[in-house]
């Protein structure tokens, strides 16, 4: 086996980065979503999933990337915000585990829907051509579009960051991470805030599958495994906190991505067992709020 | 009632009608319609495959296949006017799902056999439970796996060819044009093992140089980690060891990374719906093996019959890889039932073990130490010009012919001389 | 006066032993529900479509009664369940394929194997709280899945355990014939009718009564002088008895032990049977097995798309008939 250069390393962490790029917009969504409704978005990867199915609909009418950039999230977030409104709604009050049911449900309605109307092998899907080819990034070649990915993600947590930062409803959304009881008392509707935030972190999973498809493809199935990678994720970063899964993301993407340079067998076991470790030793992981009852 | 007295010979008129009702009534009785049953019950045909699932086209391919090998026997006459059905169950890729729906075929169904599966724990499953009850298994799923002494019986029958022929086939066109240094990546469970290791046996006649191989987990996503490192080894020829969407995400990344334009890439298997899946672009330049392309009609007349029948009952339509392995395996066993005259187990595996055919790609017969298939194997290239429909999406390169020193040794399998 | 506390959700009257009462039929059915339940076991292969489906019904059923005890009973949701029975089948598995062990033997092994695992899954996880032990139950068993999956010259790997082969199963010289159909199903009928009379011995003791209190208000349970922590981990352990003794049944019944069964899927499966059937009921769990396998076989028959009928049915129940069918039949049915 040839030998590990240090330009060896430093190529399979950017590229670890660009794969932990994908994992925090995923993560991002469904940390939103549980920080702020304390629900465990089990239909997650199925919104990922559509995601990319929008995009080779819209592909297909003769649209180009760059719109699809825009619609995709705009359309899986009006979706969510259906499913929001017209399933989950109903469930709060009931416990915390029915809304996690009931997603785990509709995760099995939507891929099978999906199949029905796309067919079950999937489509490839091509890469933007401005996008194609590698550049030189000084320890090697690397290809443009996951530079690309780097960059779009940079830019919705630029983006997010400035919507909670800055926005007056931001600060609702932060006032009620924190404390839900006092903001409906202060006379926000609770429920408009979580309708949004929910519509918010289906969007961002819909714009990660987008960015997904033109690497891997599109396939029913692609929502399962980022699913169960990404509650390691948003445990190991602390459920509800953005910063957290932002860290996490690209802490799984390095680790993944270093784990199998030397030990490819082990990628797989090496994150579940540091998402064990994780909530044992710390169950909030980084940064999430300690003691989050059921 | 008032009894009538009647001369003795004659009969009441309510006595005949008593008769007559109670023959009537015996006449569609369950009993009567289960005699009839037991002397012309069908030949039944046990058929289960992954219709859910990622390889539902694949499986969907092979029923309409085994159905045209259903009809062509029973248009030919069935065994002495008795005719056959294919029974088609849904296995879901699951070998547990599998072993169920096996005992509901056997047990419920009573199927006379049993023919199917593509992967290669559902073989195994179903295999288990069909040795157990005496059943013959026709198996069309390609590892050989089944043909280790371990999950063999005299039962099991292999139609489908395995990864140790099609990695032989193609390593041997491969490592004769492309160069000497090869480098592997390989998918880290039993199919992606045997197929590199098919490789390495026909690398040292050729003295390859072994770059190196790099395992990487099945339902990978993301080759981009592993791609860089196989580039910095700088290889001849690549050999990816893997299928299906494993298969197709790993040629669009390694087109993407530019990886064609000094190294040849070589995989042991392409099937004919990854190509359509990935598109010709992640495909392009790619060689490959496979078991069956219509393409062979120009070569074998049996192919060309195979294809205009398939045509005829499936308006137009061209069998697929997969497709043509659903009727070779059944066609197999109701031929043997023909030659046997019967459905006696033991005088259909004697029929069987004796068989030498040829009903779609060219000449076959089944080995008699592991009951495996010996056949050829096509070494194919994509191709995304000069298309003659839109079927034609591979060019036939080179043929490995039937030869059982292409096949593991019946003492590498397990098997006592 | 003797006062017997009877089991949950249901008649905690203190009865007076020698006074004439009038009994419902629901209180006959609670005090004599291991018995009913056995009947109907009894009596069930000659409805169902084939028997092998009626095995699969009492297994998955078993093993939905195993995870009801943690969550309908306890209270806590677990996403790592496939571990226990998994494990209860490999061992199971690998005692009869390996080691030649008679079929009596492994079934104890199997149980043992569940017994183990959840003991050592439950020290890692009962101290986390609410959503994380779900998140963690699933983690553990994942892990547990790719350890499996590695041991190929135990497990054989992802091609499955295969050899499982039981012919003829001795009982004190009666030698009866598995491969029969019939046979197979009442052999694997008598383990489940046990398991049956256990849990509801459990259910009905005193300890039954203390894990009802640490679901209802851990707090007091607590102030009351109840050690939560080990009376959780405690449960958690008798249900990995349970699902370990479903699935060395399952290895038993199909000759194979998939790696399939570790999956996260199958730990999935359990929780929609347990809510399908109705959770904190003692029928439930079979109800929502036999629901849930009726189903999915009667749909596959028309449509390779039973994933949606399914998961929408699923989705139906959790929104309007959150305490299951059977939970939705006996509340009707409550005096």
């Amino acid at each position: 086996m040839a030998g590990l250069s240090l330009d060896l390393i430093a190529l399979q962490l950017f590229t670890g980065l660009a794969l932990g790029a994908i994992y925090v917009l995923f993560a991002i969504g469904l940390s939103l979503i549980f920080g702020m409704l304390t629900v465990v978005n089990f239909a997650h990867g199925a919104f990922y999933m559509i995601g990319a199915y929008a995009g080779v609909y819209i592909l297909s009418f003769g649209g180009n990337f760059w719109i699809c950039l825009v619609a995709v999230p705009l359309a899986v977030g009006l979706f969510g915000l259906a499913v929001e409104r017209f399933l989950i709604r109903p469930l709060y009050g009931r416990g915390i585990d029915y809304p996690l049911l009931l997603t785990f449900g509709l995760s099995y309605v939507m891929v099978e829907l999906v199949r029905i109307a796309f067919g079950k092998t999937g489509y490839p899907f091509d890469t933007p051509e401005v996008l194609q080819g590698a550049v030189n990034i000084g320890v090697g070649y690397f290809p443009l579009y996951r530079l690309f990915v780097i960059g779009a993600t940079a830019a919705v947590l630029l983006a997010l960051w400035l919507f909670l930062e800055k926005t007056s409803f931001g600060l609702i959304i932060r006032a009620g991470a924190r404390d839900p009881q006092i903001v409906r008392v202060l006379g926000v509707d609770v429920a408009r805030v979580w309708l949004i935030v929910f519509g918010i972190g289906t969007a961002i999973a819909g714009f990660a599958g987008l960015l997904a498809a033109p690497l891997q493809g599109v396939i029913p199935e692609m929502g399962g495994t980022i699913l169960a990678e990404a509650f390691v994720v948003t445990v190991v970063g602390g459920m509800g906190s953005i910063g957290g899964a932002v860290l996490a993301g690209l802490l799984v993407g390095v680790v993944v991505s270093m784990t199998s340079l030397f030990a490819p067998e082990m990628g797989k076991v090496s994150i579940f067992a540091l998402m064990a470790v994780v909530l044992i030793v710390r169950p909030q992981g980084f940064f999430g709020r300690a003691g989050l009852m059921s | 009632m008032t009894r009538k007295t009647t001369k003795s010979g004659s009969i009441s008129r309510r006595r005949l009608l008593t008769t007559a009702s109670a023959g009537a009534a015996l006449a569609v009785s369950p009993l009567r319609i289960n005699l009839l049953r037991a002397q012309e019950a069908n030949i039944k045909i046990g058929f289960p495959v992954p219709l859910t699932g990622p390889y539902g086209t694949e499986a969907q391919d092979q029923v309409r296949a085994g159905q045209l090998a259903v009809a062509q026997f029973n248009d030919g006459g069935g065994l002495n006017g008795r005719k056959a059905e294919l029974v088609v169950r849904d296995d879901k890729l699951n070998p547990g799902e599998a072993a169920t729906r096996t005992l509901e075929l056997v047990e419920k169904e009573k199927v006379n056999f049993v023919v199917g599966s593509l992967s290669a724990a559902v073989q195994l499953a179903i295999n288990n439970v069909t040795k157990e009850r005496g059943i013959i298994f026709n198996s069309i799923s390609q590892s050989d796996t089944i043909n280790e002494a371990s999950d063999f019986s005299r039962f099991t029958f292999h139609e489908a060819l395995n990864p140790h022929l099609t990695s032989g086939a193609v390593g041997r066109y491969a490592f004769s044009k492309f160069g000497k240094k090869v480098a592997f990546l390989t998918a880290d469970y039993a199919y992606g093992h045997e197929m590199v290791r098919g490789f390495l046996e026909v690398g040292k006649a050729f003295n390859i140089e072994n770059l190196g191989d790099i395992r990487h987990p099945i339902g990978t996503s993301d080759f981009s980690t592993l791609l860089p490192r196989i580039q910095a080894l700088k290889p001849d020829i690549l050999c990816i060891s893997n299928f299906g969407r494993d298969q197709q995400i790993v040629l669009k990344q390694a087109t993407d990374f530019g990886i064609k334009k000094t190294t040849q890439i070589i995989a042991p298997l392409l099937s004919h719906a990854s190509r359509v899946a990935a598109g010709p672009q992640a495909f392009d330049g790619v060689i490959g093996g496979c078991s069956f392309y219509w393409g062979i009609e120009d070569k074998f007349a049996s192919t060309k019959a195979f294809n205009d029948a398939f045509k005829k009952m499936y308006d137009g339509r061209l069998p697929s890889d997969y497709g043509a392995l659903g009727y070779g395996g059944v066609s197999a066993v109701l031929a043997a039932v023909k030659n046997a005259g019967s459905v006696d187990t033991d005088k259909v595996i004697a029929a069987l073990e004796a068989l030498k055919y040829d009903f779609y790609k060219g000449p076959q017969y089944y080995r008699k130490c592991d009951h495996q298939s010996v056949q050829s194997v096509l070494v194919i290239k994509s191709k995304s010009k000069d298309m003659r429909n839109e079927s034609d999406v591979f060019e036939v390169i080179s043929t490995d012919e039937p030869n059982e020193a292409n096949l593991r040794t019946c003492a590498e399998l397990g098997h006592k001389a | 006066m003797k006062v017997k506390f009877r089991g949950m959700n249901e008649i905690t009257r203190p009865q007076q032993r020698g006074a004439a009462t009038r009994v419902s039929w629901f209180q006959f059915a609670t005090e004599h529900r291991a018995s009913i339940a056995s009947l109907v076991v009894l009596v069930f292969p000659l409805v169902m479509p084939f028997t092998a489906l009626a095995v699969n019904i009492l297994i998955y059923g078993l093993y939905a009664l195993g995870f009801n005890l943690v969550y309908g009973y306890l209270g806590l949701l677990s996403f790592g369940h496939a571990a226990l029975f998994g494990t209860g089948a490999y061992l199971c598995g690998i005692a009869i394929a390996h080691f030649a062990l008679p079929w009596f033997v492994s079934i104890a092994v199997g149980i043992l194997g569940g017994l183990l695992m959840a003991a050592l899954i439950g020290v890692l996880a009962i101290r986390t709280r609410g959503i994380y032990f779900a998140m963690v139950t699933m983690a553990l068993s994942q892990c547990v899945y790719y350890l499996f999956y590695q041991a190929v010259d135990w497990t054989g790997g992802e091609n499955g355990l295969r050899g499982i082969n039981v012919r003829v199963i001795d009982i004190l010289g009666v030698k009866l014939d598995f491969i029969n159909p019939l046979t197979r199903y009442y052999v694997i009928a008598v383990f489940v009718i046990a398991a049956f009379f256990v849990l509801s011995r459990i259910l009905a003791s005193p300890f039954g009564a203390v894990i009802e209190a640490v679901r209802e208000n851990e707090t007091r349970a607590k102030a009351s002088g109840y050690d939560v922590t080990l009376t959780r981990l405690i449960t958690f352990i008798l249900s990995g008895g349970f699902c370990g003794l479903a699935g060395a049944l399952q290895a038993l019944h199909l000759s194979i032990v998939p790696i399939e069964i570790l999956h996260y899927d199958t730990s999935g499966i359990v929780v929609m049977i347990a809510l399908l059937g109705g959770m904190g009921t003692f029928f439930g769990p079979m109800v929502g097995a036999a629901a849930f396998l009726l189903l999915e076989n009667l749909v596959s028959l028309w449509t390779v798309h039973w994933q949606l009928i399914v998961g929408a049915i699923f989705m139906i129940c959790v929104l309007f008939f959150p305490a299951g069918i059977w939970g939705t039949l006996i509340s009707r049915g409550k005096p």
